[in-house]
């Protein structure tokens, strides 16, 4: 019966709608056979009905703005309507953490400036010395920007800085930092030299065998042990630096893929040339083992990003931090989801932007590989 | 490069010069391995000058003190006047817990969604990635701060109304109440009669491998597997008198008594670390999967192999060889992030650790304890997954 039905369907009909490419493309791909079908109504009812419950919660039934200081009604719609009145009055907050209100341009102009500096980053025709140049420049605006104290700004202390700017600055300078010494460790892995060998083996599976939470801890009650008396490093520096020595041994990891990678005849044709060792790394060596690693690597810069969150175990005001603090206020307790869900997109379209670049990388260099 | 030298013909004296790549090679380490002696004892130096100054004890002696603090989820007993050893044990424990359950159904879930990520039907595929790319492109600490927070303290019920989904099963702001099995010693009968049953099962492979290999004979494995390990502790449940009484949650007051309890901190823990995981076991099942060329399949078929036995004998063990090595680095990272219980509350080794050192001031020791255990745990699970990978990797001639 069944198969009747089906020879019936595949004969060919005169043109119409049934021949067309989208119609054979949602034949093959929804409907291809009987329990195919009943598969793709079943998921289409759950498809639609969430997103009209999603739709109605976060647009038709949503508050987006209350009168005064009263949340009576959103906590009326709680359940059926999202409260964005929240968002409206905390996003500041949530953004730039307590920097004063109305310097508020200075961390909105270092997302700026960051993501400028990101945008260009991922031009390849623009990878050379001068990128460094624009890099160099751009982190020392963000330091004059933050802090403040020259060209007529005001001082702000490092304490006040928070949200979004937090963020990225761990995450950059992390990854600016780390990758250097990530290098050093991939290739002192490699080396022939068993001291240097075993120190790198050491430090790389001791800091990828504990948590990042073990080295945050560490960075914020034990480093102060570790400095001289007098000498203290202020909070935010100390989880930046467990950040860097933290990623520097992933990274190593990934670069000494790349260097694994390398067939073994470059090596040896940079040795017959004469090469130092570090002409030959610098010059043979290392572009084409990054090249290689160029996907990876930006999959480990999207895991140090979300996991510069983690900060806030020891109290720092990052992004997630300042969307956690932002509810505490008794007359908007019980308005996380809206919070949450406002951070949420903000670590998304920077994760998914990355992932999306390094597969157009990695596309990118498949293809010239096959020539 | 320590070979090039060799390969010349040795001079006539020996004279030590910079420009031989051997004495380099040996100053360059010297000096490396003093500079990092030479920052340690730096760092040493400062922090017994620092601990003297600010009269802090140091040494293992606070382990076997009174601990002091209640830990609110327990699976050996424990109670505030134990010490704080006993506690770190708790916390291990609770940290072993959470990890292995997080494993086994991350691995589930994974699997079920990178083959749904293959699936002919698009709606199927397209749901499944993005759910992998919604779940890769959140912090786990956000994802796990919104299922605690956000979802199960603000926007269940409380205990008095809470959803009641099955007979038995309450979900609540106060966690997931489920009957479990009434108290009865039939049960670690049937306990010891799967573990006997595991190994004969074991013991049984080996002979029937042996024999097929000399023979040629086949032995139902599967059958007598199933036989062993489920029909075995039947049988002991059965010789115990079959027991079926069930304690069942009943609401008491503000709670629930009696049951089984999901608390909330743990259930936000285990949902978090699944469905984070989950997304990256899809990813790596997928690709071991499109590893697997389809001549492989065509084959097999060819050779008369049915569909399951193409799968068993031809496609898994050559996917399982792609899959395995990226999955324990997966089985790791959820060891090790199931340290961001302390986000939530829930009792993990670094959260009562981090109550130890507050309450000692001994940080080092603390920061010692969960970097030694994470780094045991971490070796261990890296030693067994080499062992295995090398186990079912290519032998090549």
């Amino acid at each position: 019966m069944s198969d009747a039905a089906a020879t019936l369907k595949s004969l060919p009909q005169s043109g119409g709608f049934n021949n067309s490419p989208l119609a054979q493309w949602v034949k093959a791909n929804l409907f291809p056979n009987w329990w195919s079908t009943v598969i793709t109504l079943v998921l289409t009812y759950f498809i639609l009905k969430f997103l009209f419950g999603a739709l109605s919660w976060s647009l038709f039934n949503a508050v987006w703005s209350i009168e005064g200081t009263d949340t009576e009604v959103c906590r009326e719609l709680k359940g059926i309507g999202a409260c964005w009145a929240l968002i409206a009055e905390k996003h500041r907050f949530i953004l730039f953490g307590t920097y004063p209100f109305q310097e508020h341009w200075r961390p909105a102009l270092l997302i700026v400036v960051f993501l400028v500096l990101y945008g260009l980053s991922t031009v390849r025709a623009l990878w050379n010395y001068w990128l460094g140049v624009v890099w160099a420049a751009g982190l020392l605006s963000i330091g004059i920007l933050m802090w403040g104290g020259v060209f007529g700004l005001r001082f702000v202390e490092q304490e006040r800085w928070g949200g979004l700017p937090i963020t990225l600055m761990l995450a950059t300078f992390g990854i600016a930092l780390a990758f250097p010494l990530g290098i050093l460790l991939a290739l002192g892995r490699r080396s022939d030299m068993p001291a240097i060998k075993a120190i790198c083996v050491a430090y790389i599976e001791l800091i990828r065998g504990v948590p990042l939470i073990s080295l945050l801890f560490m960075a914020s009650v034990m480093l102060p042990l570790f400095l001289p008396e007098g000498l203290t490093i202020d909070k935010l520096l100390r989880a930046q630096i467990a950040i860097i020595l933290f990623a520097a041994a992933y990274l190593a990891e990934v670069v000494r893929g790349g260097l694994q990678a390398i067939p073994k005849g470059q090596y040896e044709a940079a040795d017959a040339l004469g090469l130092s060792y570090w002409k030959k790394t610098g010059f043979i060596v290392l572009p084409q083992a990054l090249k290689i690693v160029i996907p990876p690597l930006v999959n480990t810069f999207i895991g140090l990003f979300k996991d510069t969150s983690l900060v806030l175990i020891i109290g720092i005001y990052d992004l997630l931090n300042a969307a956690k603090t932002s509810t505490i206020e008794p007359k908007w307790q019980g308005f996380s989801i809206e919070a949450y869900v406002f951070v949420s997109i903000i670590y998304f379209v920077f994760c998914f932007a990355m992932s999306k670049y390094s597969q157009k990388i990695e596309a990118e260099l498949s293809h010239t590989h096959k020539h | 490069m320590a070979s090039i030298p060799r390969s010349r013909p040795a001079p006539p004296s020996i004279k030590l010069s910079l420009s031989d790549p051997v004495v380099r090679a040996i100053v360059f380490q010297v000096l490396v391995v003093g500079g990092v002696a030479l920052l340690v004892w730096y760092l040493v130096s400062n922090t017994m000058a620092n601990m003297e100054a600010r009269k802090i004890a140091s040494g293992f002696g606070f382990l076997n003190r009174e601990a002091g603090f209640a830990i609110s989820e327990h699976s050996i007993d424990y109670s505030p006047a134990d010490s704080y050893f006993r506690a770190l044990v708790v916390g291990v424990l609770n940290t072993l817990i959470v990890a292995i359950l997080g494993i086994i159904l991350a691995t589930i879930l994974g699997t079920i969604i990178g083959i749904g990520r293959l699936a002919k039907n698009w709606l199927i595929s397209q749901i499944c990635s993005v759910y992998i790319e919604v779940m890769r492109n959140l912090p786990l600490a956000l994802q796990l701060v919104f299922w605690y927070y956000a979802v199960i303290l603000e926007n269940l019920p409380s205990a008095r109304e809470a959803h009641n989904p099955l007979p038995g099963v309450f979900v609540s702001s106060r966690g997931i109440m489920v009957p479990v099995p009434a108290n009865d010693p039939t049960y670690g009968w049937m306990l010891i009669a799967c573990l006997i049953g595991i190994v004969g099962t074991v013991l049984l492979s080996r002979w029937a491998k042996a024999r097929q290999a000399a023979t040629g004979q086949q032995f139902p494995m599967l059958r007598a597997a199933a036989g062993l390990i489920l029909g075995l502790p039947l049988l002991a449940w059965l010789a115990g008198g079959a027991p079926t009484v069930l304690d069942w949650p009943e609401l008491r007051g503000f709670n629930f008594q009696g049951g089984g309890t999901l608390t909330p901190e743990f259930a936000a823990l285990l949902i978090g670390l699944v469905t984070y995981t989950a997304a990256f076991v899809a990813e790596i099942v997928r690709s071991g999967i499109l590893a697997v060329s389809h001549g492989q399949t065509e084959a097999s078929s060819a050779l008369g192999l049915k569909r399951g036995l193409t799968l068993r004998l031809v496609i898994l063990p050559q996917a399982l060889r792609v899959i395995i090595p990226p999955m324990i680095s997966q089985y790791l990272n959820i060891t090790k992030n199931s340290s961001l219980a302390v986000l939530i509350g829930y009792p993990d080794l670094v959260s009562i650790a981090n109550t130890t050192l507050n309450q000692t001031g001994q940080a080092i020791e603390g920061i010692g304890i969960i970097m030694m255990v994470y780094l045991t745990v971490s070796l261990s699970i890296a030693a067994f997954g080499n062992w295995y990978n090398k186990r079912i990797a290519l032998t090549e001639r």
